[in-house]
């Protein structure tokens, strides 16, 4: 087992699936001669050429609707936007297009395109280079939306997506880019629509994905040592879902707090605490809770540790988990 | 340096470099080959006449396309379709364009293209799917080389760009031929594919049907430009105007317009010069926008009676010829109003096969709840 960063492992996995597969052309911006801002897709036009992967006009529609055509014509387009906030402008393309295309005309025509997004923040990035866009994809049927937490699921969870037949909106948390941990490759860890038990626990369980599981399991960490045992589930794939991994889990422990760094409004973590009390109600002992981003824009640099998911907001929202059988103070007074 | 050659700089100024951009603008004038009555006007350098059969074949298309179009706006006013966007007074460019490619080449139309389509030959009913409301697309767009009909404005252009650029790469000569409206040049996908398709010099054609309004907003809300043909010199992309009613000329143009795409240099876009004789849609009311003498005025241009007039003058049409013609237009009429007077049957079953590849355990969950209600609803009625 060697030691590697998520960056690396992204970076293999493109080069692995354009070894194994000649329709796979990697394109974006700056993702060329410059290997990528994040150097995700460094040296890929040297070893594959410049047809295989190759930087466009600076334009996030243009990039996805580009890759829509080419797909038509049988290729495999991975494209990249380079940061969360530079995908809206490619959001018609996504929604209308990409997603709906095999609906559209009874799965005669499919884009099995790869749109690869660094998000959400915790690296000091200015405004619109740190936002958790997450929902308006989960939001949007069609698409398969993704977010990597380790090393070894950023290489297995990326082929997986450039192999997958549907459009796959594959989240990289920038936070995790240059986070070593072993991993040997090629791997293939679990497929789509699986969670994953990252830390096996009695008392609650955490559900989380990307760049809050590893808070999510410092958190776990730290309740050991106030003798609390916590269960930390990775979401994985937000699309397709897995409910019964996280059903299972909270059923067992009877607690559940969702954790998240998007806004809590709205967010996925709404949804994830519907669908945990809809399968879950007998056997919780207190409401599902949510740990999540503040719903305000993503704040300046200075200010973002306040909004970001901490482990000790985790450590307080578990505390309010109703052990001593006591209401919630906080609903009581609000009413 | 002597005195003598500073005399003779003096003298002499460097000639200008010629115009870079020259070669991307479009004539000042649009290209016409016929004048409105149909009469052949002075051969031009650049767009020769197109075969004789070609504008034969191009009539007989056309008188088929704009019966097609009246009767699905009967269908329309029978309930049989939800809504029709008419495209009568465009049947030129409609046509034209779909006869100026190959099978193997890729259509993108948007949804005033009913009538290309059935000119390309698929099936009418199939076509009008989408306005009869029992699926989005009706056709199989890869069997038929044809995008579904695009609603949203202008994406298309992006799409055609990649196809083009995707076909090249793999070392086929397929020309994509994207249609838009004046309108669709107003909107940021429509300048992104122009320039993709420049800079990768994607084998594309983009025929703009300006047709002077945007559901109500005229040309000059959508253009300060001297006409939409000059958006192309901006990108690198040659250019071209063309009297969109005039069925020879556009054939011509859009005959070099392909060619130049398939010989690999890269996209070509023409600015058609054409009316929209009906409203918008039937829900439209065009009265509340422009004026009946503006309308009536289009009526002089007529593209199937200039056409008809220019062939029976060359003799290459006569009266036997127009009647069948005719009575082909009717036959198809008849077969479309028939086949759609059956309430096509839909299963709602079906909604949750086309979402992916395979149905996420949640579709399956709601798959089988829309499955008991079902049940239950047949239980009920039985």
């Amino acid at each position: 087992m060697a030691s590697m960063t998520m960056a690396k492992a992204l970076n293999a996995a493109l080069a692995d699936a354009m070894l194994d597969d000649d329709r796979v052309v990697v394109f974006g911006e700056d993702v060329g001669q410059l290997g990528g801002v994040f150097r995700i897709t460094d040296g890929l036009a040297a070893r594959f050429g410049d047809k295989r992967c190759f930087d466009t006009p600076l334009a996030e529609a243009g990039i996805v609707g580009f890759a829509v055509g080419l797909a038509m014509s049988g290729l495999r387009p991975v494209v990249e936007l380079q940061f969360d906030a530079f995908g809206y402008p490619a959001f018609e393309q996504i929604a209308s297009h990409v997603a709906k295309l095999r609906n559209r005309t009874r799965s005669a025509l499919t884009v099995p395109i790869v749109i690869r997004i660094p998000y959400a923040g915790g690296i000091g990035g200015v405004e619109h280079h740190c936002d958790s866009s997450e929902a308006y994809y989960a939001h949007t049927p069609g698409l398969k939306v993704v977010t990597p937490a380790t090393v070894a699921d950023a290489y297995s969870l990326l082929r997986s997506a450039i192999d997958d037949p549907d459009p796959v909106i594959f989240l990289e948390p920038k936070k995790l880019y240059f986070a070593s941990s072993e991993a040997q490759l090629p791997v293939r860890t679990e497929p789509f629509g699986r969670a994953v038990v990252r830390r096996p626990g009695t008392d609650a369980t955490l559900v989380a994905y990307g760049p809050a599981v590893p808070v999510a399991l410092a958190a776990a960490e730290a309740a050991q040592a106030e003798g609390r045992d916590l269960e930390v589930v990775d979401v994985r794939t937000i699309v397709p879902f897995d409910d019964g991994t996280i059903a299972a889990s909270v059923r067992r422990t009877g607690r559940c707090v969702v954790v998240h760094e998007a806004q809590g409004f709205a967010g996925v973590g709404a949804e994830i605490a519907a669908r945990v009390q809809e399968r879950c109600f007998h056997s919780l002992l207190a409401p599902v809770l949510r740990v999540a981003g503040l719903d305000i824009p993503y704040p300046a640099p200075m200010l973002e540790h306040t909004h970001l998911p901490s482990v000790d907001r985790v450590l307080d929202t578990v505390a309010r988990l109703q052990w001593d059988d006591q209401p919630d103070e906080r609903w009581v007074t609000v009413g | 340096m002597t005195t003598t050659s500073r005399a003779v700089r003096r003298k002499s100024r460097p000639a200008a470099p010629p115009d870079p951009a020259r070669p991307f603008l479009p004539t000042t004038e649009q290209i016409r080959l016929l004048d409105p009555a149909g009469t052949p006007l002075p051969a031009h350098p650049d767009y020769p006449v197109p075969p004789v059969e070609a504008l034969v074949e191009l009539y007989r298309r056309m008188v088929l396309g704009r019966r097609f179009d009246l009767q699905a706006t009967a269908l329309t006013k029978q309930g049989r379709l939800a809504v029709y966007p008419s495209a009568r007074g465009q049947e030129a460019c409609q046509v034209g364009a779909v006869l100026a490619l190959r099978d193997e080449d890729w259509v993108f139309p948007t949804y005033r293209e009913s009538m290309a389509l059935t000119a390309r030959g698929i099936d009418p009913v199939e076509v009008l799917t989408l306005l009869r409301g029992d699926w989005h697309c009706g056709y199989d767009p890869a069997v038929r080389r044809t995008a579904p009909q695009c609603t949203p404005l202008a994406t298309q252009c992006v799409h055609a760009a990649g196809l083009a650029y995707g076909e090249a790469y793999q070392g086929r000569d397929t020309v994509a031929l994207a249609f838009l409206g004046d309108g669709a040049t107003s909107e940021g996908d429509f300048h992104e594919g122009v320039n993709f398709a420049a800079v990768f010099k994607a084998p594309v054609v983009y025929l703009i049907q300006n047709n002077e309004y945007a559901i109500s907003v005229p040309l000059s809300r959508q253009t300060a430009a001297p006409s939409l043909a000059y958006k192309g010199v901006g990108y690198g992309v040659p250019s071209e105007r063309v009297d969109g009613n005039d069925p020879v000329a556009v054939l011509a143009v859009l005959t070099r317009a392909v060619a130049h795409a398939r010989a690999g240099h890269g996209p070509f876009l023409v600015e058609a010069h054409t009316y929209r004789m009906e409203p918008h849609t039937n829900a439209d009311d065009a009265a509340r926008y422009r004026d009946a003498d503006e309308v009536a005025s289009w009526q002089d241009r007529d593209p199937v009676v200039r056409l008809e007039t220019y062939l029976r003058d060359r003799g290459a049409l006569d009266d036997t010829t127009v009647a069948r013609v005719a009575a082909q237009a009717e036959e198809y009429a008849a077969d479309l109003r028939e086949r759609m007077h059956d309430k096509p049957t839909v299963d709602p079953l079906t909604l949750f096969d086309h979402v992916y590849a395979e149905p996420t355990p949640q579709l399956v969950e709601q798959r089988a709840q829309v499955r008991a209600e079902l049940a239950a609803d047949q239980e009920g009625a039985g």
